[in-house]
């Protein structure tokens, strides 16, 4: 992994060239506050906010999105290298030498997110104008999509680690609070309660991580902590990437902490487009390329980011291969695709770039599909079933055709956008380690294979409906949305990738290195069509062409363990969960028995032996005098023995 | 004569006190016993005053005296108390603070 030890040198530099905001940079305060004033006016106004509070969201969306444009314009009348502005707001942790001020840093990469969070937020905005027109409690969903809207931004913008989490913990909250927005469902309650506890685990990571930093580096800042990456020893610096990356598979629902990711598909399908495809779960890839400079240094850290991002990649891949639950499918699907970017971001300089790439596109086409599901639960009386669907191509043409775009972008078909973000990845890969690149590769042809799956079983093969059903196509205000992003998901890669406009943009953040793959990337691109082809059409003529069973039949070993989740929940029951309730009732037993056990046998021999002693008081006068004689004759004999 | 010979004095006075205190009943014979032991006391101070030839032992029978007429208005008053309760001043009838 040689390729970006000369690299590393050029990566540091940009980030010491922070310059102060000014200009239309001072607006940059404008990108979280609008969401949050949003966030606040519906959450504290009441039910009097009701009538409007929709359209209050959406404009605190749309009104971010165009401050985050007027910023983009402003960053492109820059020169390259003065790209990063830092915002100065107020002192916030102020101790010493330690401080952590509420400071935002806007370069290259927050930028991107920050159109990306804003512009896609925007139109999930839109679309939950019409999903969610039904739901008596639409105004309290608008607060919490402008509270995540705020988080995520303050997430992204965060010029410290300790705001970083900040922004890191409000996501947490806001994606808890969305899945579990139906909370008298149970299974949604549960749902959200077990997305909170797993990204508890992952947030210990990255706690543990900023606590290292400040133990290696005496400051949590960005400049304080990637400037001064070369200076700390190797292993500090693995151990911090180590953290990191726990924090990040949390977040992103990265193998072993992957298991909320299917289960937070419980909220609303808004919800799951915005938070559980498009945003939130990509900010553990934001915080790896973040700290770039920190993975650079360490091989260790980096293999395991690999590693992890790896094994994600073909477990999602797998699962989503055999749910039959549409927005189940589709997380499997986010699984792996973000495993496809954690391991793009573990290859280093070469991958960084095209981990952010892939992680744009891939908010693009799977928000188009999410809200493309959402749209036919929308018209099948919320059925999520898809042995129940079938055929719907038939009245639900806009859904069809816009997700059809976006199934193109995921499998990679040139010229839509998944085959350029894709395909550089999987180059990367073969050009870091061979066994990295032939899981993308593999990765590939198993993603045509379960989205393909998922396009036939829902809009081909026969009519499998429920009688009860009337399918129709949703309304405009959802359509619109979608139709959109799959706009953006047929022609973005191609104006991006291609041009190389994306690599240069990006790479004074992160650095980048031409990937050097053993064979020509033409070979390569190849063979992943081929792939592709293959998964899909055997996808194809098993679920479109066959008739696809109502009921599920009962599969093989590998079918039964990916409806399992790949047993994620039952091993993480047998490993923490009974052995943690083993301990707790041990803990209650020791805790009745032998601790206050010993706090009462204390009180109670104590006041037993006073009753005793009690009993000296007796109430005559003159044995107390008696007492008294003894004790003063007692003193005297003892002075006098001594003396003598 | 031996200076000696009024500390036995004093010794015997005080047991005779001590005795009086332990043994009587009626609280009046109990004060007086009481009084004879602080005087038994002073007799004592006053004798080792005059062995030791200072005034250490002249003033502390002073204090005591001063202690003991203090002491006589307040337990007299006690006594009186108690007897105008409960018409009796044996010290074995008052004995309601116990356990």
């Amino acid at each position: 992994m040689s390729p970006f030890s000369g690299a590393v040198a050029s990566v540091a530099e940009p980030s010491s060239a922070v310059s102060e905001a000014s200009g239309v940079f001072g607006l940059t305060w404008l990108l979280i506050a609008l969401p949050l004033l949003g966030a606040a006016v519906l959450l504290l106004g009441g039910r009097r906010t009701n009538p409007w509070g929709h359209w209050l969201g959406v404009l605190m969306a749309a009104g971010s999105f165009a401050v985050a444009v007027v910023l983009f314009a402003g960053m492109l009348g820059l020169g390259e290298e003065e790209r990063s502005i830092r915002q100065f707001l107020f002192d916030w942790v102020f101790v010493g030498t330690f401080e952590a001020p509420v400071a935002l840093r806007l370069d290259q990469l927050s930028m991107t997110f920050v159109l990306l969070i804003t512009g896609v937020g925007t139109l999930i905005h839109i679309y939950s104008v019409g999903y969610m027109s039904h739901d008596p409690d639409r105004r309290r969903f608008f607060g919490y999509l402008n509270l995540f809207v705020a988080s995520m931004l303050l997430l992204v913008l965060a010029d410290n680690y300790l705001l970083l989490y900040v922004g890191w913990e409000g996501v947490g909250l806001a994606s808890y609070l969305l899945i579990g927005f139906w909370y008298y469902k149970s299974s949604a309650a549960v749902a959200a309660k077990k997305a909170f506890v797993v990204n508890r685990v992952g947030d210990v990571g990255l706690s543990l991580a900023i606590m290292l930093m400040f133990v290696t580096f005496g400051s949590v800042t960005f400049e304080g902590v990637l400037d001064n990456a070369a200076a700390a020893s190797d292993s500090s610096l693995t151990w911090i990437g180590l953290a990191l990356l726990l924090g990040a598979a949390g977040k992103s629902a990265q193998f072993p902490l992957q298991s909320w990711l299917l289960d937070a598909m419980e909220g609303p399908t808004p919800v799951s487009a915005l938070i559980h495809a498009a945003t939130m779960v990509t900010a553990g890839v934001y915080l790896i390329v973040r700290s770039a400079d920190i993975f650079n240094l360490s091989e260790t850290a980096r293999t395991a980011v690999i590693v992890i991002g790896g094994i994600t990649l073909v477990m999602g891949a797998i699962i989503g291969s055999a749910k039959d639950d549409i927005k189940k499918a589709l997380a499997g699907s986010t699984m792996s695709q973000i495993g496809y970017m954690i391991l793009a971001a573990g290859l280093g300089t070469v991958g960084y770039v095209f981990a952010i790439f892939h992680l744009v596109m891939h908010g693009f086409f799977k928000a188009d599909m999410f809200l493309g599901a959402g749209s036919v639960m929308h018209g099948m009386n919320d059925q999520v079933n898809m042995r129940r669907f079938g055929l719907l191509r038939t009245v639900m043409v806009t859904t069809w055709i816009t997700f059809g775009i976006g199934w193109l972008a995921i499998l990679g078909v040139p010229p839509f956008s998944g085959f350029f973000s894709k395909d550089k990845i999987i180059e990367a890969a073969f050009s870091v380690n061979a066994v990295a690149g032939w899981v993308t590769l593999l990765g590939a042809g198993i993603t045509a294979f379960y989205m393909t799956r998922l396009f036939a079983m829902t809009f081909h093969g026969k009519k499998r409906w429920t009688d009860d059903v009337h399918p129709h196509e949703s309304p405009w205000i959802m359509m619109g949305p979608v139709a959109v992003l799959a706009l953006l998901s047929a022609v973005a890669g191609l104006a991006l990738g291609p041009t190389g406009l994306f690599e240069r943009w990006l790479e004074p953040v992160t650095g980048f290195t031409e990937p050097t793959p053993p064979v020509a990337p033409a070979v390569i691109s190849i063979a992943a069509l081929v792939l592709v082809l293959i998964g899909a059409g055997i996808a194809w003529v098993t679920y479109a062409r066959n008739p696809v069973p109502e009921v599920a039949p009962a599969g093989n070993l590998l079918t039964r363990a990916a409806r399992a989740d790949l047993y994620g929940d039952a091993v993480n029951e047998a490993v923490f969960m009974r052995p943690g309730q083993y301990l707790t009732r041990w803990l209650v037993w020791f805790d009745n028995r032998v601790v206050d056990g010993a706090v009462n046998g204390t009180a109670a021999t104590i006041g037993g032996l006073s009753g005793r002693l009690r009993r000296l008081q007796t109430g005559f006068t003159r044995s107390y005098a008696l007492s008294m004689l003894g004790g003063a004759a007692l003193v005297a004999a003892v002075l006098v023995l001594v003396r003598l | 004569m031996n200076p000696m010979n009024y500390l036995y004095l004093s010794a015997v006075l005080f047991t005779i006190g001590a005795l009086g205190v332990l043994l009587r009943r009626n609280a009046i014979v109990v004060f007086m016993s009481v009084e004879l032991m602080l005087n038994a006391s002073n007799l004592a101070f006053v004798s080792f005053a005059d062995i030791h030839g200072n005034l250490d032992g002249q003033v502390m029978a002073f204090f005591v005296m001063v202690v003991a007429a203090a002491e006589v208005v307040v337990g007299l008053a006690i006594i009186m108390i108690i007897f105008r309760t409960r018409r009796s001043a044996s010290v074995d009838e008052a004995n309601l603070l116990k356990y």
